[in-house]
């Protein structure tokens, strides 16, 4: 080898997630309270596993279509039609994927020539970047800030485009931050991706998680479909993450091409997860409603405690995660989590693991039972006690 | 429901702070609704879910399916408040289908539940039938699994 790497310069060049090293730090410790957890703490719903078992009994084993079984990709357009008001061709605009993580790969690398710029925004899921420059795509990032509840503005995305732009990028509600997007938002930023003719490529895995207003999808707003990839999946909302089930909808001509890398990477997407998924489609909604609710007390539990500690927090209106800014205490937040982990036994994760832009702040995800959410607060408010009497010295 | 009755429902000792930091509100506001509630008679008492398999020489239940003779003025009513008026009685249904009225019933031990059966129930006027059936084991109580192993083993970080 003559001490040369055999692994491609550029995958070398790429950082490790900045959530990896945490995990391996939380890992060795044992009885920890943690508020890492980037998955439901509930199992996906009964009978959406007696589904799948039911399909494994009837020797369901085998490979489904490349673009994943007919019968799911119907109960996905009828969702999405009733859930989100656009109207997708099962034959023809829906993809079946491995979790949404495979779409978003897909997508980037279907649409991106080499050197066209992407738009996203932090702090955001750990892929995202990565997944730009893997497609040989040139990521630029916009900063979302606390004192806008983390919401995309369209002037942001002004400041951020040039001739090069070809695609935004989106994942509202917000994974680590907890935004959502308001209706005049994504008008606002229908428009922005109309006037300078932009492909958006907009993650909604999180739609269905949203306590104070109703999700407003970038599908479902008109004359957006033709220029739209519309990424969700069932991990989130049917807690089935380990199913491993994610679709795109898309025009045709893009489902196409979409269709050719998944084929030649992946096959099809597992198909005992599909039957699952189809299930939980059609009449996994009480199931959802059940779990938010759940998520809904342990997310009010948060604001309050946070409020009653006095750290700033924005309210967190979607997905299962609270934000909170801990930048007065005058530790970084990797200081922060790392003491709390060995002195009180509880995680959280520093938010510039989601970004630069997101020092200062802790991703808090509440998928922990209420009584880890109680105990976690107690311990929260005793050691932020303890950092201020520390500053005071 | 109401939201705060789901929370009791499931946790009856969360306090009021808890509670209202749950539902976006203040603690007095909970203790009035609790109260209000309380006067109403829709909450009835608290008490805690106890797997009697924990305990020990904790008795028995019986569930005793009963068959009676309604009555032309009242049907099963009368009848069905004097079974329920015995402290051994501790739940009762009227019941579609073979048997009319379903008991559960505790004592010491089976001795006790049976002389309750054949000296004091079956002895009623209107009683035409008993069937009792002795409960081994309580797996659920109440929606709650009695013998809880499940453990926490997804990732304790993940993106």
């Amino acid at each position: 080898m003559n001490g040369k790497s055999r692994v491609a310069a550029h995958v070398k060049a790429l950082p490790f997630s900045g959530i990896r090293k945490f995990f391996d730090i939380v890992a060795q410790r044992k009885d920890v309270i943690s508020f890492g957890v980037g998955e439901p703490d509930f199992d996906a719903p009964r009978a959406v596993r007696d589904v799948a078992k039911t399909s494994l009994e009837r020797g369901e084993t085998h490979y489904t279509s490349n673009r994943g079984d007919p019968e799911l990709r119907r109960a996905i357009s009828r969702y999405v039609a009733r859930q989100f008001g656009a109207t997708y061709d099962p034959d023809a605009e829906i993809l079946v994927t491995v979790g949404v993580s495979e779409a978003i790969d897909i997508a980037l690398r279907a649409v991106v020539n080499p050197g066209d710029e992407v738009i996203y925004h932090e702090p955001c899921f750990v892929s995202y970047r990565p997944t730009i420059i893997m497609a040989g795509g040139v990521p630029v990032c916009v900063e979302t800030r606390r004192e806008d509840q983390f919401r995309l503005t369209r002037a942001m995305l002004e400041k951020a485009v040039t001739p090069k732009t070809r695609v935004l990028m989106l994942n509202f509600p917000c994974n680590p931050t907890g935004a959502v997007l308001l209706q005049k938002d994504v008008e606002d930023i229908a428009d922005f991706c109309a006037k300078h003719d932009l492909l958006l490529l907009t993650d909604e895995i999180y739609a269905e998680l949203t306590y104070e207003s109703k999700h407003v999808s970038f599908a479902s707003i008109p004359g957006m479909k033709e220029r739209t990839i519309f990424l969700h999946g069932m991990s989130k909302a049917w807690a089935m993450t380990g199913f491993r089930i994610g679709y795109a909808c898309a025009p045709v001509e893009i489902t196409e091409n979409l269709m050719k890398l998944h084929q030649y990477a992946i096959m099809s997407a597992p198909t005992t997860g599909q039957m699952a998924a189809a299930e939980a489609l059609d009449h996994g909604d009480e199931a959802v409603a059940q779990m938010r609710a759940e998520y809904n007390r342990r997310r009010n539990y948060l604001i309050a405690a946070f409020a009653e500690m006095g750290i700033p927090c924005h309210t967190p209106a979607g997905a299962f995660y609270a934000f909170p800014y801990i930048g007065d205490l005058g530790i970084s937040a990797e200081e922060f989590a790392l003491r709390f982990l060995e002195e009180k036994g509880v995680a959280v994760v520093p938010g510039d693991a989601f970004g630069a832009c997101g020092a200062g702040f802790l991703r808090c995800a509440y998928a922990t039972s209420m009584d880890n959410v109680r105990e976690g607060m107690k311990r929260m408010a005793e050691f932020v006690a303890e950092i201020r009497a520390e500053q005071k010295k | 429901m109401d939201e705060l009755l789901n929370i009791l429902k499931t946790s009856a000792r969360t306090s009021d702070a808890d509670i209202a930091k749950m539902l976006r509100t203040t603690p007095a506001e909970v203790a009035a609704r609790i109260a209000a509630y309380e006067k109403a008679g829709t909450i009835r008492g608290y008490r805690a879910l106890i797997n009697a398999d924990h305990l020990p020489d904790d008795g028995v239940t019986a569930v005793i399916e009963v068959k009676v003779q309604p009555e032309k003025e009242g049907g099963f009513d009368r009848i069905a408040k004097r079974i329920s008026a015995f402290d051994e009685v501790v739940n009762m249904y009227l019941m579609s289908g073979k048997y009319d009225l379903l008991l559960f019933v505790t004592g010491r031990n089976l001795r006790e539940v049976a002389a309750f059966v054949s000296e004091r129930l079956a002895t009623l006027d209107g009683v035409l039938s008993t069937g009792t059936h002795f409960m081994l084991k309580t797996y659920k109580l109440d929606g709650v699994l009695m013998d809880v192993d499940k453990t926490d083993d997804r990732m304790q970080v993940s993106p």
